[in-house]
């Protein structure tokens, strides 16, 4: 079984930093607007370095997406920073008229997703964006696992003409694809050969699949992890290439089950091969204070989640 | 000198064209879209430097964004004689597979719309956005945009007015469609917008106000002032005084015209009140 190197725990929200510094050197059209979290974004090295093509609005999201539209009228390919919650739920109207329904090319970067925002709690932690943010016709939907695959991924929706919405997180997590690798958006990356069961997993939730990985194959289970960084468009023919082999499948995510990875997956499943499937994401709840380890852990979005899954699923075969 | 006959009689027409459109499907936005005929039609034939043809860009022009998008059969009709699409694609207007849908968008490729609207208080983040491109572009060219007044209930005008003058945006013109109504009655009987020239001036803004919203010579005058406040530090905003439903007597001086299209008997009353000048599409 192939095994992933943990190079050092690094947040995904200093591979947006990351890449969007290599962007400002490279791309003279990139342009960053932020809401007031400069920091929390790693937006700061852009900022020193083009002062000119950042644009601070302040504590004005609605107002910050609307500016975002207007200045792809000229040329400009607008990267957006601020909270997840804050990039989708509160400005879902101006994203959908004035950049979706509008056809613009902006980035929307959403840092600080999902319940791994901590101790914040439920009022920043936002479960629901992937689902308000796939609904949109023609948006394209990233959520990125670690640190290189967030630069990777940063690099490569600037070649896209399109509107984007990239999904990433504050806390420090494995990293472990490779340094300077490729980004292929809609192209699912297959981590492991497995036949016993299929493991499709986004974001936070790449590195616990493969941790699982490692307890099942001791177990005699052999799975066939899929790290699926698009999910929309989705990579239809991997995930069905797979459970062609295993016959059943688990969706991991730090999502609701509603509107996320999951039903996307289950949609494409029911279609062209129903296959038995179980989910690991949260229950259609809410999230709380604490330490993003003791949320994962509370609310079931970790490795041994995704044993337990495993083996649930595999009775379901 | 621009001539003004040349310029009422195309407004006569473009009212024409309003009141048709909007009885043939029996629906739309007659009022407001009556109240502004004056000013698109010197907006697009003399105050704004435009390209021939369209492109997305519109690098090297002056850019127009309406954002009380319901008004859309005023913004199609001066369009379309203003030679950015066919006129006879007016019949088309809130039709089945058409390019000039109920509210404007981009996304039928409708020559001259760079943004969609009708879902209130974002146009004005959009233009200037466009704006903060075209200084980025060292674009000399100018940024308009059109707000109805009860648009300014939206928060999210305030948010970009703020944005406006603490960035400088003084390549921006914003115009408030002033005509006092909206769809449930007065703005004074449904949120008082209080003093729009105080607001705006408190916010930073020059303003400039048009008290005859709807004559041709006033908005010609009351534009190339504001014009000139371009490029000095300030976003200029354009408080204008329409009359809704101008120029048919029964829709004047009251909102029930608002998102209401005649019948027969009463288009028949309208077109009379405006005999054709340049011909019916």
């Amino acid at each position: 079984m192939k095994t992933y190197i943990n190079t050092g725990n690094k947040d995904t929200r200093s591979g947006f930093g990351a890449g969007l510094t290599e962007l400002g050197k490279s791309n003279e059209n990139v342009v960053a607007l932020c809401a007031d979290l400069t920091g929390s974004l790693k937006m700061d090295e852009f900022k020193a370095n083009h002062p000119e093509r950042f644009f601070q609005v302040g504590i004005a999201e609605a107002n910050m997406i609307g500016i975002a539209a207007g200045m792809t009228i000229g040329g400009k390919i607008p990267f957006t920073g601020t909270f997840a919650n804050f990039s989708t739920g509160r400005v879902y109207d101006q994203i959908r008229q004035s950049i979706a329904y509008s056809g613009k090319n902006v980035k929307i970067c959403a840092s600080h997703a999902g319940i791994t925002l901590g101790e914040d709690g439920a009022t920043h932690q936002i479960l629901e964006d992937i689902g308000l943010m796939k609904m949109l016709p023609g948006m394209t939907v990233i959520n990125t696992c670690d640190f290189n695959q967030t630069k990777a991924a940063t690099l490569a929706i600037a070649k896209y003409d399109g509107p984007v919405y990239l999904r990433f997180g504050r806390p420090k997590v494995p990293n472990f694809t490779p340094e300077n690798g490729t980004f292929e958006i809609g192209k699912a990356v297959k981590l492991t050969e497995g036949n016993d069961i299929t493991i499709v997993a986004t974001g936070h939730l790449v590195w616990e699949a493969l941790e699982a990985t490692k307890s099942l194959n001791e177990a005699g289970i052999s799975a066939e992890v899929i790290n699926i960084h698009t999910i929309k468009p989705l990579d239809e023919k991997a995930i069905i290439e797979s459970v062609e082999k295993t016959g059943c499948i688990i969706t991991a995510e730090e999502h609701n089950y509603l509107g996320g990875l999951g039903e996307s997956v289950s949609r494409v499943l029911a279609k062209h091969r129903p296959t038995p499937q179980e989910f690991v994401a949260t229950n259609d709840t809410f999230g709380e204070s604490g330490t993003p380890t003791q949320l994962m852990n509370k609310y079931g979005l970790n490795s041994e989640a995704i044993e337990k899954a495993a083996k649930r699923v595999l009775t379901r075969k | 000198m621009p001539n003004i006959k040349a310029l009422n009689d195309l407004t006569t027409q473009v009212r024409r064209d309003i009141l048709r459109m909007v009885h043939k499907v029996n629906s739309g936005h007659p009022g407001g879209s009556l109240g502004c005929a004056e000013f698109f039609v010197a907006l697009y034939q003399e105050i704004m430097e435009t390209k021939d043809g369209f492109d997305m860009d519109g690098i090297g022009e002056d850019l127009f964004f309406l954002s009380n998008g319901h008004i859309s059969p005023v913004y199609y009709s001066v369009l379309a004689r203003s030679g950015y699409f066919d006129v006879d694609e007016l019949n088309t207007f809130r039709l089945i597979d058409s390019r000039l849908q109920g509210h404007p968008t981009t996304h039928e490729g409708l020559p001259g719309v760079r943004i969609a609207s009708g879902s209130l208080g974002q146009g004005m983040s959009v233009a200037i956005g466009a704006a903060e491109a075209k200084k980025l572009n060292n674009d000399d060219n100018l940024v308009f945009s059109l707000h109805g007044d009860g648009e300014l209930q939206e928060g999210q005008n305030w948010e970009a007015i703020m944005y406006a003058s603490g960035n400088k945006i003084d390549n921006l013109i914003s115009t408030i469609d002033v005509n006092g109504q909206q769809i449930d009655g007065s703005t004074d009987n449904v949120l008082p917008l209080g003093d729009l020239k105080r607001k705006f001036e408190a916010f930073g803004w020059s303003v400039v106000e048009i008290k005859e919203g709807n004559n041709i010579v006033a908005i010609l005058d009351g534009m190339t002032i504001a014009k000139s406040l371009t490029g000095k530090g300030k976003p200029v905003c354009v408080l204008l005084q329409t009359v809704m439903g101008n120029g048919v007597d029964f829709m004047m001086h009251t909102h029930a015209w608002h998102g209401k299209a005649p019948n027969d008997e009463q288009l028949a009353t309208g077109l009379a009140q405006n005999a054709e000048t340049l011909g019916d599409y």
